[in-house]
């Protein structure tokens, strides 16, 4: 048994109870002569919010792409809910991604369609249920994610940055996933929308039941509502565990990360929150 | 529970009156099963004057389910029965709080007449086309205000953007050009030929040929080229830059983006234009002698001949004098559909679609009144 193994299985042993949902093993992915990821290993276990954070440029959301099959893995392999996205077949993988969601950076909602028609698309392709119930989930979800019903008719364009990350939500939720990909949920929002935007998400994770991959830049999404963070540097999960054992990692770059400036002034009234 | 083999699909058993309980998952992935099975507890429950919901078996809930089977409860609730749910897990209990039923109110949808709308839309498209019009001439103004203010300020000028352009429009088009115009130049030479025969005046198709080819055809046809060519890349461009606010940003720079987008890309339509024109004649001329070599049996030499005699240098330079005019509106057209685009990639297919039909409506159009002028001076 090789260190890594035992480094990996001591964390399996830890996290027994839980089931992995994200199984990232000895990932490698890369651009030309560039490589990205090296050998990168990530657990996901079910029902956490993990935050995933790395300077960047250093491919946070290359990984997410990459579980997605956004794009091509070099080597190493990738398991979401036990199965390897690129080994299925056709069918099997369509009923793979219809348990996932994901929130793209800038929304990609479908500028020709509505919100309402954006949040019905999925269900429109994937389901086949009455238009009636359609027209209901989707105002459902719109209300789930507190859009004013008005803005059901709206078009993507006529939404400020705020209400398209919401739309945007509200159609990745559209078929009921069990887990949610979110790339920089908040980014664009005012301090106000953001600590709002982190509380529905830690909302509805409960609600629903939801498994959420949330990469971010947000120090304070990480304190207030993820449960586990992994950072990547190098192409390497460098660190994942709870937030205080990354805030005491002597990592250089998670000491820079959470301890520089602006992470500083944070981590300090994060710790002076949990001492008192 | 995936959609490919549905592991426990959603089912409502009877346990005795005005009791009932529910199995298998009940997720959107059961598609129709699901409102299938929520008409059941509704026939079921209205033969009841209560009913309990078990929901103990229920192996999966999400909000879809949680959603029909709250919405069950309420009509039949409306119906005075009275509905319990019994036995939920607790994990399912906040889905059900959340997927409370609740009317949701549309805004009503303001409905007229179909006569009325098609009458307000043909009102709205003629009141469309005067402001088109309207836009064009102050678009026109507008440009020819930069190009004095460009002539006055040379340094201004973007002279590489001038010639990247031209390479763009004018190179790139020329092979498609002289494919199309030397197919035409013989398709015209063949039924000239073909047609005159009968008359045995086989060689006046040669007269055709110059005539129709350097006066209209080669313009024409090289002008309608452009505008699908270039004109819709011109919108296409100038549209993505309005979406992504590229725009704007040069404006904040005090940029016009009259001055650093739509005068290089005109100036170099209007350069190009006459060029390809010229390329187009020649390439029709070429065409129509092949032909008539091997068709007609007009050597090249008696063809050369009889066309020296057929046209003067003014035939040909009618179509020259008329090809930066086509360009100017080409240009302009292309240019100011694209500065109209709004946010959706929506409007910017309209767009780029609207600028080239508008630009090849309004070449032929350009064409005719130059056909009327040049007969008024008798040119």
């Amino acid at each position: 048994m090789t260190l890594v193994d035992a480094a990996r299985s001591q964390t399996e042993m830890t996290n027994q109870d839980s089931e992995v949902i994200i199984r990232v093993r000895d990932l490698v992915v890369g651009f030309g002569e560039k490589l990205v990821m090296n050998r990168l290993n990530l657990d996901v276990y079910r029902g956490e919010v993990l935050g995933f954070v790395g300077g960047s440029g250093q491919g946070k959301s290359v990984l997410t792409r990459a579980i997605l099959g956004l794009v091509p893995i070099r080597a190493g392999s990738i398991e979401v809910f036990g199965q390897n996205r690129n080994a299925l077949d056709p069918a099997h993988r369509r009923a793979l991604e219809q348990r996932w969601g994901v929130l793209f950076q800038n929304g990609a909602l479908f500028s020709g369609l509505t919100v309402k028609q954006n949040i019905q698309m999925p269900m429109r392709e994937m389901r086949q249920i009455s238009q009636k119930l359609m027209d209901e989930l989707a105002m459902l979800k719109i209300e789930l994610v507190g859009l004013s019903i008005d803005a059901a008719d709206k078009f993507p364009s006529e939404l400020s940055g705020g209400m398209v990350k919401r739309a945007a939500l509200a159609r990745a939720l559209a078929l009921d996933p069990e887990l949610l990909f979110l790339d920089e949920p908040t980014s664009g929002l005012d301090p106000i929308g953001a600590a709002e935007f982190d509380e529905l998400i830690s909302t509805l994770q409960h609600s629903l039941g939801l498994t959420v991959f949330m990469v971010t830049h947000d120090l304070d999404s990480l304190y207030s509502i993820c449960d586990r963070v992994a950072a990547l540097a190098d192409g390497k999960v460098i660190a994942q565990g709870p937030l205080k054992n990354l805030l005491e990692s002597p990592h250089p770059w998670l000491k820079a990360y959470f301890h520089g400036v602006r992470g500083g002034r944070l981590t300090s009234t994060f710790g002076d929150y949990r001492n008192s | 529970m995936s959609a490919v083999s549905l592991q426990y699909p959603p089912e409502v058993s009877l346990a005795g009156v005005g009791r009932m309980s529910l199995s298998g998952d009940w997720t959107l992935a059961a598609s129709r099963l699901l409102e299938i099975n929520a008409q059941k507890i509704v026939e079921h429950g209205s033969r009841a004057t209560s009913l309990i919901i078990d929901l103990q078996a229920v192996s999966h809930l999400d909000t879809a389910g949680a959603w029909v089977i709250n919405r069950a409860q309420r009509e039949l609730s409306q119906a005075r029965i009275s509905v319990v749910l019994e036995r939920i897990r607790p994990e399912y209990e906040a889905m059900l709080r959340e997927a409370a039923y609740r009317d949701f109110h549309p805004p009503p949808r303001h409905r007229s007449p179909l006569i009325f709308d098609l009458l307000v839309d043909l009102g709205a498209s003629v009141v469309g086309a005067f402001h088109d019009f309207y836009r064009g001439v102050a678009f026109l103004g507008e440009f020819v205000s930069t190009l004095a203010y460009v002539a006055a300020n040379p340094k201004h000028f973007r002279f590489t953007a001038l010639v990247s352009h031209i390479e763009s429009i004018g190179l790139r088009s020329a092979p498609i050009i002289i494919l199309i115009n030397i197919l035409v130049g013989a398709i015209v030479a063949q039924q000239g030929i073909f047609q005159l025969e009968r008359f045995g005046a086989s060689s006046l198709a040669v007269d055709l040929i110059g005539i129709l080819v350097l006066r209209e055809l080669g313009v024409l046809l090289t002008s309608i080229m452009i505008a699908g060519r270039s004109g819709s890349a011109i919108t296409a461009e100038i549209g993505s830059m309005k979406m992504r606010e590229e725009i704007d940003a040069l404006r904040v720079m005090g940029l016009s983006a009259n001055e650093v987008l739509i005068a290089p890309r005109v100036l170099a339509l209007v350069c190009a234009l006459p060029i390809l024109t010229f390329i187009a004649d020649m390439s029709a001329l070429l065409g129509g002698m092949v032909v008539a070599w091997g068709y007609g049996d007009i050597s090249p030499v008696a063809f050369l001949s009889l066309l020296k005699a057929a046209i003067a240098f003014r035939t040909f330079a009618v179509g020259l004098i008329k090809a930066p005019f086509m360009a100017l509106v080409i240009g302009l057209i292309a240019a100011m559909d694209g500065l109209a685009t709004e946010g959706s990639a929506e409007s910017l297919g309209r767009q780029v679609t609207s600028s080239v039909v508008k630009s090849i409506f309004m070449v032929i159009v350009l064409d005719g009144l130059f056909a009327m002028f040049f007969a008024a001076i008798n040119y």
